[in-house]
């Protein structure tokens, strides 16, 4: 078995037993296991990176072995340059919401649990599926332990969020599910990515095979204007399922993008740049605007998720160097910072029982290092240098320029509503004179919230300081991808 | 073609008969209330015969016997063995229920269970039109009796006046588009009629019109829409034990009855008869997702469930031939026998469930019953979800491997309307998944109505958790009994 297929099985199996030790009165145990589980998945990605061959552009730790034989489905797995950083930002987030859930969750703990490491596997396995029917098993699969986990430990409006979230990613994905049938018989009888990047398309093909991906990874980024289903979706889900929807899930999107949509529709893609740029834009500027006018925090940070997710797509569309490696670069950061600002809010939200901005203000006077962190976060959300959001936004903003001055000038301002809408929620909920009673009864964070924030806060500052060992992978694949895209597909 | 005069093709079908017979005799005997004896050999004759035709069936052979009337194919065989299983699962889920609910007062249930399978044999194994009614005639019958099986319980009386006189009319169908096959090829042996059809000598109206009537029979028999009034009630009001007994293997029958009829028989009318389940598909799929929402009764919602399910077993069967070109047939019907398979195995753990939490006097039928399902047995509710959520389609469970390859089939026939039709269909699965999902978050989301542990014998027990872990297991790794429908349909194809 290879380390890929440990990746995801580990983290599988430990659920699979979660799943198996029953009930409460063994919360303990169970919090334990669940901690070893996603330990030793994280362990078990570390020699990915430790063996990884930068600088190649080809898969790496490629198994294959065929699958439904029907279908000439393959398991076949591997990683590039582009995938090898969300297998380890997984496992990582993993652990860390298997901790920050450590008290907060007392009812049916193991359930919880759980369905994290399940949903931790699948998730590996979409960012490793190289076969698009192993990759779209993997997506699909996600949705039941985080359709779970929304309806279970979420909040009083949880099962309109769970439903909304079900139904709207399943459209996409179904739409996508008739492209990826398509593709098959058009490719005679395969369901082998790299073949398929390789077939030749005519143009109207190319366009319906683009719009029926874009179903699908639009929703999952989410693209303006079908991101309204991740408000909601965020204000009901429990801080982990928060955490983890925003850090990874939404990455499953964009890859999608990368892996699919690009590759396989190079000319449709070209030929609907502008719309999308236009529709990232929209998504950077006006849901940024949205953003600064929110009262529940969860809400806000919600649209600012959507406004730095508009950053990827316009990198992305921009067929550069410096936008497709920014892009993967804001990706990667923006699981570290929006997986912070959701614990941060969560950290409150245990204590208070109020997502409400009016129901803080002072908060930094009976919690001065919880508010440090959070400080720390909200900096790298609005993109201060030297923190990890500042090295994404700015590769993205030198693409976009170098591509059009306007658009690049338009992403930029984003930023200034990035900073405003981040700085004002600081400025409401942490500084200033303690605002109630509740406010004055906060203690700061225990040893175990202590540990949750300076991981994340380590992971922040180390990529925003020397994002080297970030970019270095990922160059040779990217160029290897753009190159790949530039080229025509239409038949001769 | 091998012909073979002997016994052998019908051995297990002699001994369903005889030992059916014996337990009814010897049942007079049974003092128990769980009539543990009578039980026990019907769960050892349901285990041997399904060894037997798994044993033939593994072969991969085919076999005409007692002059073309009866085939023994691995499709059959196959057929055979999961229908003779899918009663035995059926049985353990049910003995308790009915046990609680005076139904073993005698031995009928497992008596006319086992007729009811050997009636589902004889059509699976028909090759010949009366052979098929006759197996058909068989099935029905014992039917009507064991939905009516509580005579003084009002609802499951009125099923079963309705399932009586729509079941007699839908035959009545059937035997008249057989007569008009009768007549227009002077043959009622399937391989002859095929010869005369492919010949192309025949009066193409009068063989229409027993082709339409031929399909409307089917259709009722699976309950696709506009035929499909029967089911809701049925489903509702038979007892929970007979209703699996309807919906589970029966569909098998249904199923081989309409290869043997349309594809052995009538392959040559393709375009026609494909035509005719294209609208009954599309109706399905329609009617029975828009109206599963509306319900509030389990039983009921899962019978406008299988409406829609239904439909998507015929979009494989209408997938076969394209302007003639039967090049993609095995692969078409492979894929709804795949679907029909899977089907019944989840609908069995489904209603496994439901059987589970009926007490003496409760029913637990209601969506409302389910609620905090999680919280009294995580065990049970994760079997009910897997049931679910695969019927919805969702990777990774067999479910959704059906659907694919069903879509796969009508896009790779290339047919004008496949991409539309394939639109339609996942749009469709979609509403399904709503309604799936809601009984879901009934098990998961709601608090318990009651703080009762939910027990189970061990025997229902294990087979249930069994049930849902293939459920699953067959999800991650579907590939061998797709490759065992294939093989066996392309054997079939091939004689």
């Amino acid at each position: 078995m290879g380390l890929l297929s440990l990746a995801i099985w580990v983290p599988i199996c430990f659920g699979a037993v979660l799943l198996a030790l029953g009930r409460d009165e063994h919360g303990n145990a169970v919090r334990w296991v669940a901690l070893i589980g996603a330990l030793v998945s994280l362990a078990v990605t570390l020699p990915i990176y430790g063996g990884f061959e930068v600088g190649s552009a080809a898969l790496q730790f490629v198994e294959k072995t065929p699958w439904i034989d029907r279908f000439n489905v393959f398991y076949h797995l591997g990683v590039d340059g582009i995938s090898l950083w969300f297998v380890l930002l997984t496992a990582f987030i993993t652990v860390i919401v298997v901790i920050a859930g450590w008290e907060v969750i007392t009812e049916r703990v193991n359930q919880y649990m759980g369905a994290f490491l399940i949903l931790s596997g699948l998730m590996i396995g979409v960012f490793t599926a190289m076969d698009a029917m192993l990759f779209y098993v993997f997506f699909e699969a996600t949705l039941i332990p985080m359709y779970l986990i929304i309806g279970i430990w979420g909040g009083p409006n949880k099962i309109y969020a769970a439903f909304k979230f079900f139904l709207y990613t399943l459209l996409g994905s179904l739409l996508m599910l008739v492209a990826l049938i398509y593709l098959y018989n058009a490719s005679g009888g395969s369901f082998d990515l790299i073949a398929w990047h390789k077939l030749p398309l005519a143009g109207n093909v190319q366009a319906l095979l683009f719009f029926a991906f874009f179903a699908a990874f639009a929703v999952k980024v989410p693209m303006w204007p079908v991101h309204t289903w991740l408000p909601d979706v965020h204000v009901e889900a429990p801080t982990g399922g928060s955490a983890v929807l925003a850090a990874i899930m939404l990455k499953l999107g964009a890859y999608g993008f990368l892996r699919f949509s690009m590759p396989i529709a190079p000319d449709a893609s070209h030929e609907y740049a502008g719309f999308m740029i236009a529709l990232s834009l929209i998504a950077v500027i006006y849901v940024g605007l949205v953003a600064m006018v929110q009262q529940d925090m969860k809400k806000l940070v919600a649209y600012s998720s959507v406004a730095h997710m508009g950053f990827v797509t316009l990198g992305f569309f921009i067929f550069s160097d410096l936008g497709v490696s920014g892009a993967i670069v804001q990706m990667i950061s923006h699981g570290f910072v929006s997986g912070a600002m959701f614990l941060s809010i969560g950290v409150l939200y245990d204590r208070v029982h109020s997502r409400e901005i009016a129901s803080y203000g002072g908060v930094v006077n009976t919690m001065p290092k919880f508010a440090a962190f959070a400080l720390l976060f909200a900096m790298a959300n609005c993109g201060l240098p030297g923190t990890a959001g500042f090295v994404g936004e700015w590769m993205v903003i030198l693409g976009a320029v170098e591509y059009n001055f306007w658009i690049g000038m338009a992403a930029a301002t984003a930023l200034i509503f990035g900073a405003a809408y981040t700085l004002w929620m600081v400025k409401r909920v942490y500084l200033g004179a303690i605002a109630n009673e509740d406010v004055r009864n906060l203690v700061d964070i225990n040893a175990r919230e202590f540990l949750v924030m300076a991981l994340l806060a380590i992971a922040v500052l180390y990529m925003g300081i020397y994002p080297k060992p970030f970019t270095d992978v990922m160059d040779a694949s990217v160029a290897d991808l753009l190159q790949h895209v530039a080229q025509s597909k239409l038949p001769k | 073609m091998i012909e073979q005069f002997g016994l052998a093709a019908l051995y297990p079908e002699i001994l369903l008969c005889v030992m059916a017979t014996l337990i009814m005799l010897l049942d007079l005997a049974v003092k128990t209330p769980q009539r543990t004896l009578t039980y026990g050999l019907s769960m050892l004759t349901l285990a041997i015969v399904a060894w037997m035709e798994a044993d033939a069936a593994g072969q991969g052979a085919t076999f005409y016997s007692f002059g073309n009337m009866v085939v023994s194919d691995p499709m059959g065989g196959w057929l055979k063995c999961f229908a003779a299983l899918a009663t035995l699962v059926t049985l353990v889920y049910g003995r308790p229920y009915a046990a609680d609910r005076d139904m073993l007062r005698g031995g009928e249930l497992f008596t006319l269970s086992l007729f009811a399978l050997l009636g589902m044999f004889v059509m699976i194994s028909g090759n010949h039109l009366v052979v098929l009614y006759l197996g058909l005639e068989l099935l029905t019958l014992t039917s009507y009796a064991l939905v009516a099986m509580r005579r003084d319980h009002a609802v499951a009386t009125e099923a079963a006046m309705k399932y009586f006189v729509l079941g007699a009319l839908a035959s009545g169908f059937l035997l008249y588009g057989m007569s008009m096959l009768y007549g227009a090829t002077g043959s009622l042996d399937i391989s002859t009629i095929f010869r005369a059809v492919a010949s192309g000598q025949i009066n193409h109206q009068v063989l229409m019109l027993g082709v339409v009537f031929l399909v409307a029979g089917l259709a009722f028999k699976f309950g696709v829409v506009p035929f499909h009034m029967w089911i809701p009630d049925v489903y509702q009001g038979a007892p929970t034990v007979v209703t699996l007994m309807i919906g589970g293997a029966p569909k098998l029958a249904a199923f081989a009855m309409t290869l043997r009829l349309l594809v052995e028989g009538l392959l040559p009318l393709a375009m026609d008869w494909q035509q005719m389940l294209v609208v009954l598909a599309v109706a399905s799929m329609l009617i029975g997702n828009l109206a599963a929402i509306a319900q509030t009764n389990l039983k009921r919602m899962l019978a406008f469930s299988t409406i829609s399910q239904m439909g998507f077993v015929l979009i494989g069967l209408l997938s076969g031939v394209v302007n003639g070109n039967t090049a993609a047939a095995a692969n078409a019907y492979s894929s709804s026998m795949f679907y029909i398979i899977t089907y019944v195995l989840t609908t069995l753990a489904a209603f496994g469930v439901i059987l589970l939490l009926a007490r003496e006097g409760f029913e637990s039928e209601e969506i409302a019953d389910f609620a905090g399902l999680n919280q009294r047995s995580p065990l049970y509710a994760g079997v009910m979800s897997v049931c679910l959520f695969s019927l919805a389609g969702i990777p990774p469970l067999v479910g959704f491997y059906a659907k694919l390859s069903v879509l796969q089939a009508l896009i790779a026939s290339g047919q004008a309307l496949a991409i539309p039709l394939v639109i339609f269909a996942v749009l469709m699965s979609l509403i399904g998944a709503f309604y799936y999902l809601r009984v879901i978050k009934v098990m998961y989301f709601d608090a318990p109505l009651t703080a009762t542990t939910v027990s189970a014998g061990a025997d229902v027990r294990v087979v249930l958790s069994l049930n849902g872990a293939l459920i699953l297991l067959l999800g991650i790794l579907p590939g061998g009994l797709m490759a065992l429908c294939a093989r066996a349909i392309v054997t079939t194809l091939g004689t």
